[in-house]
């Protein structure tokens, strides 16, 4: 029964690591990085409520996740931000001064 | 019913939190004096890594601790263990985070006018999140600890907000960050869900079960496997997950990218023990193959080497060099790392904290060097020793030491990596892939004397005058004659490392026989 929501959190994983890799625009790779974490919250969640039923820690762990992604995702958009200001744009291409 | 709360012992925790209080601190202090203290902000912080060693050292003794002899044990609901390995790291985080802070004095004089008390109090409580985090005997709490350590270096890589560089950096170590721990968490998830517990030594216990009762799981936890050491591979900058470490470093602060290569290189060694060499050790066996982990940590290591010393010989900027040389370094702590045996992670330790001195030494050579002249290039250092003798000697020790020369530091770690794997491999034919790892770390050392040779013949036997004259400030010169005591001294007197370093092998259950 729990294939479905499995399978949901790998495609959801999937579209975010593809997001992330291709998008050139950089909220565009942080939606892609909050997908990837919410299907990881999936995953957690789909464990503790189909195999270890006993405890909460899945769920408490897809908390902490939502939590800490929050605090990443301030960080992120600050950032996004100064590269606006010294850009006057949120493209990763213009982020390629330095080079191997 | 009878709800029982469990162990808390904050007492075990009391360094770290010390730590976060004198965090918060340093960032009011410079609020409350209007910013004006230039360098009293700076001393703070160092003060604070100095009484949290205090704390640390009175609470792992025992005299801190109620009703306990020594600082080890269980607390915070078992989320929380101070063992020898914690100990041994704690030691490094603070001092990677001293010799820092030490050498950003030059960099808050000029460049960071308005936010030095966030400077230092970000590195602080990123020291504190190193610290949970070696500590943590959970998959939660590791998580946590590792986001600690990574969001405030975001935040300081990108610090010198109207430089692009910097910024640049920011923004590739906050994509490589955020997409390493999404890559990291998704494989802990797995190992969440074949083992149904996040607690690691329970954790080693029941996969153990399962792989013993459920001979085929190998899909499932191939992906946990893979996931997760890309995941630690990215936060170690380990090949083929390496190409934002010298972008990042060449970009951002000096001294933080100093932090970078020695105190988050050091977390995220933390983590892939704790995982793989405590949790996951049932599938630490080429006989597995191909849920092997080791292996393919192999592959990595010999990747590691071969590139980060190969590619490090044409770089021109000392700070992209010293950045390839860490991936490579970070490959010769692999090959301790997949040793497991009893000198495998006593290796590591010592390793680390040689590697520490050194390269937080150089690192403070070149920000010493670029708070004065604003050059990074190799060139700019021609005919240096003449103009600055002391700088351009301690410079040159310190890349002889990362290099592996002895009788400095660096050469007994690099010997004591290739003894673990040797001793490992000639205990059981079943690891012989190890001596090819041993085989191509003495070969890349060579390679590596190359480029670290080339900066010193540029100070040393360049016919030309520098025009730069380096004097320092106290705390920098403090660093510096730190790094070279640390250097010399745990070359040539190691026994009091190498003990407390074998503690490590003993914590995870690796005895000698």
């Amino acid at each position: 029964m729990m294939l479905p929501y499995l399978a949901l959190a790998a495609i959801l994983f999937s579209i975010g690591l593809f997001g992330v890799l291709t998008r050139r625009n950089t909220i565009g790779i942080l939606m892609s990085l909050e997908l990837m974490f919410n299907a990881v919250n999936i995953n957690f969640v789909t464990f503790n409520k189909f195999i270890w039923t006993d405890g909460l820690v899945g769920q408490m762990f897809a908390i902490f996740i939502v939590v800490v992604a929050a605090a990443e995702a301030v960080v992120g958009l600050a950032i996004v931000l100064l590269l606006y200001r010294n850009w006057q744009g949120i493209d990763t291409d213009h982020v390629s001064v330095m080079k191997w | 019913m009878e709800f029982k709360l469990p162990d808390y012992n904050l007492w075990l925790m009391l360094p770290e939190l010390f730590l976060f209080v004198w965090a918060l601190l340093v960032f009011t202090f410079d609020l409350v004096t209007k910013r004006k203290k230039e360098s009293a902000v700076g001393y703070s912080a160092l003060l604070g890594l100095l009484l949290t060693g205090l704390i640390l050292a009175l609470v792992w003794t025992g005299v801190l601790v109620p009703g306990k002899a020594n600082g080890y044990g269980s607390g915070f609901g078992n989320m929380f263990y101070n063992d020898a390995m914690a100990l041994f790291f704690k030691i490094i985080f603070l001092g990677a985070a001293f010799m820092a802070i030490g050498s950003s004095f030059g960099i808050t004089r000029q460049k960071i006018v308005n936010h030095r008390g966030e400077f230092y109090g970000l590195i602080l409580l990123s020291t504190v999140g190193m610290m949970f985090l070696s500590s943590s005997n959970e998959l939660l709490s590791l998580y946590i600890g590792l986001e600690l350590t990574t969001i405030p270096l975001f935040v300081l890589a990108a610090f010198f907000k109207d430089n692009k560089l910097s910024v640049e950096a920011g923004m590739k170590y906050f994509v490589i960050g955020a997409f390493s721990s999404a890559l990291l968490l998704y494989g802990l998830s797995f190992l969440y869900g074949l083992s149904g517990t996040t607690e690691i030594v329970q954790m080693k216990i029941n996969l153990g079960l399962v792989h013993a009762t459920i001979r085929d799981i190998g899909v499932i936890l191939i992906m946990g496997v893979v996931m997760m050491v890309a995941g630690i591979g990215f936060k170690l900058a380990l090949p083929p997950f390496h190409q934002w470490a010298p972008d990042v470093y060449e970009g951002s602060p000096t001294p933080i990218a100093a932090f970078l290569s020695v105190g988050s290189k050091a977390a995220g060694l933390v983590a892939f023990a704790k995982i793989f060499v405590n949790g996951l050790i049932v599938f630490y066996d080429p006989l597995q193959a191909p849920n092997d982990w080791g292996t393919l940590v192999g592959v990595i290591a010999v990747l590691a080497m071969v590139i980060g010393n190969v590619v490090a010989i044409r770089q021109s900027n000392i700070k992209r060099m010293l950045a390839y040389s860490s991936i490579a370094q970070a490959g010769y702590i692999m090959i301790g790392m997949v040793s497991l045996n009893e000198h495998g992670l006593a290796s590591v330790g010592y390793y680390i904290f040689a590697y520490m001195f050194a390269n937080m030494g150089a690192f403070a050579a070149v920000a010493i060097f670029e708070d004065k002249t604003g050059s990074c290039q190799i060139e700019s250092y021609r005919g240096l020793a003449k103009s600055s003798p002391f700088l351009s000697v301690t410079l040159a020790v310190f890349l002889l030491s990362l290099a592996g020369i002895p009788p400095l530091a660096g050469f007994l770690a690099k010997y004591k990596v290739f003894a673990a794997a040797i001793s490992m491999a000639t205990a059981d034919a079943d690891y012989s892939w190890l001596y090819w790892l041993v085989g191509v770390g003495l070969l890349t050392a060579v390679f590596s004397l190359f480029y670290y040779a080339n900066v010193i013949k540029q100070m040393f036997f360049s016919t030309e005058d520098s025009p730069y004259k380096i004097k320092f400030a106290l705390p920098s010169l403090v660093v510096l004659l730190m790094g070279l005591v640390g250097v010399f001294w745990f070359g040539i007197f190691p026994e009091p490392v190498l003990d407390l370093a074998s503690d490590i092998s003993a914590a995870f259950g690796f005895l000698p026989r």
